[in-house]
């Protein structure tokens, strides 16, 4: 007996949907998927959606950059003799880390445990091998920020940690070049389409951030005459945040959209357009003025932090859609059967 | 270190046992299924899994509407116009797909990969179980999952999936679902006997006119270096819910932490270049 299999099936009865429908593509956009059918299971989620708070985790993702952003302005400006960005970035990157702390123990469900992130170490896990870089950042952190509050620390210590500030403030920067850019794979090694995919670009847009946002922090607590290298810093930082979400977001295809539609796309569109205006503003006005210097500096800030939760928000996105997770496999083993 | 995708003949040694029984696993052979559910009540049962209130989803016959925390066995029902059997034409909603899902216990496992604490681990059956005792509730294996089967409980703060019954299989004993299922849809055995199986049962089918037959999670080159619970299914895996081509995350891990080493560097050279150059003030 030989059955043949009917052509085309009802869309109802496939719980599938088109792609085009109901996507609002607008006139002139580059059509990325070919269009075609994909099925669903009632259009429930493929993947799980991270079950992480957004104020903790997409809040850690900037608190976190501007630990580490600040933490190199911090060893810069006691390199080059600047005791007031110094004494402010120290100072900040203690409190952003401390911040950063308590997020990510409030986020577990068993905050009790959270000693156990030191259990193990254990490479293919970025949050493992980001608990330790955390850690590791903490004292020379902790050391630069002792050797600004003198009077906090017992007599007998004070010269021990003056002898070792420079140094801890060197170390705290390398280091922080890790904790500001670990975060992006973490959230890429995971299953959420639209972090996924991301991964190239991810780390460089979360540098930029991180440099941009704490960038704007020294220019809001620091005086005029010391932040000339907040404002290149903010320029640099800018650009390349910038130049690597335009990127990612138009390699990216259908994944992409999440960045560019929905809640999150607009929440993208604003911090973008954020830190055009903080680092125009910083780079042409910030040393002319300390009024335009606090106002570009809290543009930065607030940018730098309307990224990440944008980029968080994105990932949320596209777990909340099976199409995102079905067409781009479907599309790959289409590809594969007629290779 | 280990593979981190691809086949892995041996997962139990690559995991550290010296000494391991051979790989077991479910084959689920969803064209016998009857939709009876007695699998997710034995699962249940005897797992003490709570349960997650009686909700009607409006979807056929299923109320249980995926794998989570609390359900740890699910199954779907979708009602199709195919024609079944010797009919010449479909008729209205009357072909049947039934499909009993659980965690694939992955060769590559994201879950296992991500675990920051360790509660997660390999057993000496190539099983991947989740150690209530150590387990934090960081949350990172729910959207490490490529089949979003791991989830967190709220109320409990941790998370649970399929043992594969680890208590039961120590004992020589099937795990509970596959114990349950009366029409032995649900298979448990040693992995390489069930894969065997199952191709003979496509074939068989295959065969006897049921050409859409096919094994879902079976092969050792997909994106997960092959499934501890594969499937024999009679359409594209979505309908189902299950992702067509799923990869575990961290096949790419090596290369996204280059690309971070890269934009760490990238970082610390701008901190350089901004305080360097001409004005020292």
């Amino acid at each position: 007996m030989t059955t043949t299999k009917p052509p085309g099936q009802p869309e109802r009865q496939k719980h599938g949907r088109m792609w085009e429908q109901g996507r609002g593509r607008r006139r002139g956009e580059e059509l990325m998927v070919p269009q075609a059918t994909f099925s669903s299971y009632y259009g429930r989620p493929v993947v799980k959606k991270p079950v992480w708070e957004e104020l903790d985790i997409a809040g850690y993702l900037f608190t976190g950059g501007i630990a580490a952003g600040t933490a190199l302005l911090a060893a810069g400006a006691d390199r080059t003799g600047r005791a007031e960005l110094r004494r402010a970035m120290r100072l900040s990157s203690l409190a952003a880390l401390s911040v950063s702390g308590v997020a990510l123990v409030h986020d577990l469900g068993r905050p009790e445990r959270f000693a156990n992130m030191l259990r193990v170490f254990k490479p293919t896990s970025p949050m493992s091998v980001g608990s330790w870089l955390l850690s590791a950042f903490a004292l020379p952190t902790a050391i630069s920020a002792a050797d600004e509050l003198p009077q906090l620390i017992p007599g007998p210590l004070r010269p021990l940690v003056q002898r070792l500030a420079p140094a801890a403030s060197v170390a705290a920067a390398a280091i922080g070049s890790g904790v500001a850019t670990y975060t992006a794979v973490l959230i890429c090694d995971t299953a959420v389409p639209s972090w996924h995919a991301a991964y190239p670009e991810m780390p460089f847009v979360f540098a930029g951030s991180a440099l941009s946002g704490s960038a704007g922090l020294a220019l809001v607590l620091a005086p005029v005459a010391e932040t000339a290298p907040a404002r290149k810093l903010a320029f640099f930082g800018a650009v390349l945040e910038l130049a690597s979400s335009q990127r990612l977001e138009h390699r990216l295809g259908l994944v992409g959209e999440p960045y560019r539609e929905h809640p999150s796309g607009r929440k993208m569109k604003l911090a973008k357009a954020l830190t055009l205006t903080g680092v125009v503003a910083s780079t042409l006005l910030a040393k002319r003025s300390r009024a335009a210097a606090l106002a570009a500096g809290a543009a930065l800030v607030g940018a730098s932090a309307l990224t990440r939760f944008a980029i968080f928000e994105a990932g949320v996105v596209s777990t909340e859609d099976p199409a995102y997770t079905v067409a781009p496999q479907r599309i790959r083993v289409e590809e594969r059967a007629h290779n | 270190m280990s593979r981190l995708s691809g086949p892995e003949h041996d997962v139990a040694r690559d995991a550290g046992y010296d000494e391991a029984p051979p790989r077991m696993g479910f084959f689920t052979d969803t064209s016998i299924c009857i939709g009876c559910k007695a699998c997710e009540v034995a699962c249940k049962e005897w797992n003490g899994v709570p349960d997650d209130g009686y909700n009607l989803l409006g979807m056929s016959f299923d109320n249980t509407g995926m794998l989570g925390a609390n359900s740890w066995r699910h199954v779907a029902f979708i009602e199709q116009s195919k024609p079944v059997g010797q009919q010449e034409s479909p008729r209205e909603g009357v072909r049947w797909l039934m499909a009993s899902d659980v965690c694939k216990h992955c060769t590559h496992a994201g879950c296992l990969d991500v675990c920051p604490t360790g509660s997660l681990f390999r057993t000496e059956f190539g099983t991947v179980v989740v150690q209530e005792d150590i387990c934090n509730g960081c949350g990172y294996c729910v959207p490490a999952c490529p089949y979003g089967v791991i989830d967190r409980r709220p109320d409990d703060g941790r998370v649970w999936k399929c043992t594969l019954c680890y208590d039961r299989i120590g004992d020589g004993l099937e795990p509970a679902c596959a114990k349950a299922c009366p029409t032995d849809s649900i298979q448990f055995g040693p992995l390489d006997e069930l894969r065997e199986r199952a191709h003979d049962r496509v074939d068989e089918l295959v065969s006897a006119g049921v050409t859409e037959a096919r094994l879902y999670g079976d092969s050792p080159d997909d994106g997960v270096g092959g499934a501890g619970a594969f499937f024999l299914l009679l359409d594209e895996p979505e309908v189902y819910g299950l992702p067509p081509d799923p990869v575990v995350p961290t096949r790419d891990l090596v290369s996204m932490w280059k690309h971070a080493a890269a934009a760490a560097g990238v970082f610390l050279g701008l901190g350089l270049a901004a305080f360097g150059g001409r004005n020292r003030r």
